[in-house]
């Protein structure tokens, strides 16, 4: 895989938290799906910090990569770190994207910020601390 | 580390050792200016440039002081289109020019050139099958349409074009009809006669020639303008001192092409029409881009919906594929000849391009069809269902 780092092609041959996230408090989406391109961010959070988050995604490698990456970066963090995450983190961590790929790897930053906003205003299903927020307001 | 298994024909092809066999000696020993004419060094250059032009002439049926060397294809198409229309519109012909929306870039961006310098131009679209019908030509021509350029055929997607009809409509008009034959000659036969002709593109490394060496066929009578000017070789069409090894190579490639082509054909037709029932029979949500007849020997164009084409030209690391519009690949753009074919933007991003040739050989494409069926299954288990 010319131009992706050991580290970026390991995340996409071999995706970590790939799938559907059982207990997920928290989804997002980003992309459409009619244009080939779509990721989809699940997380669980508890007392305002991710535990678990999972992705999944129709994309180019850095995409697949990316979120990949995304969900590692994820877990532990609370509410706040999660919506500070940018792409360029995600990047970073994987030792660079091709140029002309970083772009691909927005897709995860905007599922991120999806899936906590969808938490926050108590759509993703089961909560088990549902006042938590109020630490974050 | 092992090679991958190279299915990227129409990207390029490796050189026939034959024809590396003619070209060496014009490296080193017969290093000659063919255009010396002073003494045998030059004349032994001027001989083996002569024995070129005749192959290439006699694989497409020209005379051989109608094949014109050039660079490469690149350089062809920038010659027919932007001298072929120049000239005309200086003779007061006019001003307007119809090609086809599945051209290599050499030909658009030309046309894309020539409309700043004031020509009209007409794009047409293909059909659902990747063709380009006659009567789209015939509805789009003018009074004063001086060059109509067609591929014959689309190096992305493979559908052969009706050039016969389309150029014989084109001579009936008095209109110079180009083909960048550039995918098809070699491959397919291809006679500048039975198909009315006025310039055609071709390229030697596409044929297992060499890189940097092409030609264009210019029917006697036509005068493109040129657009390298200097020294006045190849009859003032393209000025600068003649690549003599590769030319005889690709004269070479042409000679043994068109002796093998035919079973050529038949043999990689038979792999690519086995190839596509495999894939369709053990893959569900497969769509064949182009028309499944109508197509080059070698050529498989086919989108795994559900999946991203660069994820599974990756996914598939020990084959060489490509998606087929290598220029777009690293943005997040679909194939616009995928597009104009009414391809929706992520069917015609799951495009894979298969590209057969002579080194293929039937388990390649066996174990292909297990790893497809492998990777397939696993980038769509990625995927986000979609309720």
């Amino acid at each position: 895989m010319r131009g992706y780092s050991d580290l970026a092609a390991d995340h996409f041959r071999h995706p970590r938290n790939a799938g559907e996230l059982p207990g997920a408090n928290g989804v997002g989406t980003a992309g459409n799906p009619a244009d080939g391109d779509h990721l989809r961010l699940a997380v669980r959070i508890e007392n305002g910090r991710i535990v678990a988050a999972a992705f999944q995604t129709l994309g180019c490698p850095a995409a697949i990569a990316a979120g990949s990456m995304a969900t590692e970066l994820l877990r532990g963090r609370t509410v706040d770190e999660a919506l500070r995450l940018r792409n360029r983190d995600v990047v970073a961590a994987l030792g660079g994207l091709p140029p002309g790929k970083e772009a691909c790897s927005v897709l995860a930053e905007e599922a991120v910020r999806a899936a906590v906003e969808n938490y926050r205003i108590g759509a993703g299903g089961f909560r088990s601390h549902p006042h938590h927020e109020e630490h974050h307001a | 580390m092992t090679r991958s298994i190279y299915l990227d024909h129409h990207a390029t092809t490796p050189l026939d050792p034959r024809a590396l066999e003619a070209m060496t000696p014009y490296f080193t020993e017969e290093f000659g200016n063919a255009s010396s004419s002073t003494h045998d060094w030059g004349h032994r250059a001027a001989e083996a440039v002569k024995k070129a032009r005749g192959a290439v002439a006699g694989l497409i049926g020209a005379d051989a002081d109608e094949i014109v060397f050039t660079a490469g294809a690149t350089e062809s198409n920038n010659l027919a289109v932007a001298g072929g229309a120049r000239s005309r519109a200086r003779a007061g012909r006019g001003r307007h020019l119809i090609t086809t929306a599945i051209e290599h870039k050499s030909v658009l961006l030309t046309m894309g050139a020539l409309q700043e310098e004031g020509f009209g131009l007409t794009v047409i679209p293909p059909d659902a099958e990747g063709i380009v019908t006659a009567d789209a030509i015939r509805s789009a021509l003018r009074p004063d349409t001086v060059l109509v350029s067609v591929t014959a055929a689309c190096g992305e997607m493979g559908a052969l074009q009706p050039v016969d009809a389309i150029g014989a409509l084109c001579r009936e008009h008095g209109t110079l009809f180009h083909t960048d034959a550039t995918q098809l000659v070699g491959k397919l036969p291809y006679d500048v006669d039975a198909v009315p002709t006025d310039l055609l593109s071709l390229s030697a490394h596409k044929i297992y020639g060499p890189k940097g060496v092409g030609a264009l066929y210019v029917r006697r009578g036509v005068d493109p303008l040129p657009v390298i000017i200097g020294g006045g070789q190849e009859f003032g069409l393209r000025s600068g001192t003649l690549n003599v090894p590769g030319i005889v190579g690709l004269g070479a490639t042409c000679a043994f092409r068109r002796e093998e082509m035919h079973a050529e054909a038949e043999r990689l037709t038979a792999l690519r029409t086995d190839l596509w029932r495999a894939i369709r029979e053990n893959i569900p949500g497969v769509v064949l881009n182009g028309s499944e007849r109508r197509r080059l020997p070698g050529n498989l164009n086919v989108s795994f919906t559900g999946c991203d084409g660069e994820a599974l030209i990756m996914a598939l690391s020990e084959f060489a594929l490509s998606s087929g519009s290598a220029c777009q690949s690293a943005k997040k753009i679909p194939s616009e000849v995928l597009l104009a074919l009414g391809r929706e933007p992520g069917v015609a991003r799951a495009a894979v391009r298969f590209g057969l040739g002579k080194s293929t050989r039937r388990e390649d494409l066996d174990l292909l069809v297990r790893r497809l069926i492998e990777e397939v299954t696993r980038l769509r288990s990625l995927a986000p269902q979609i309720a």
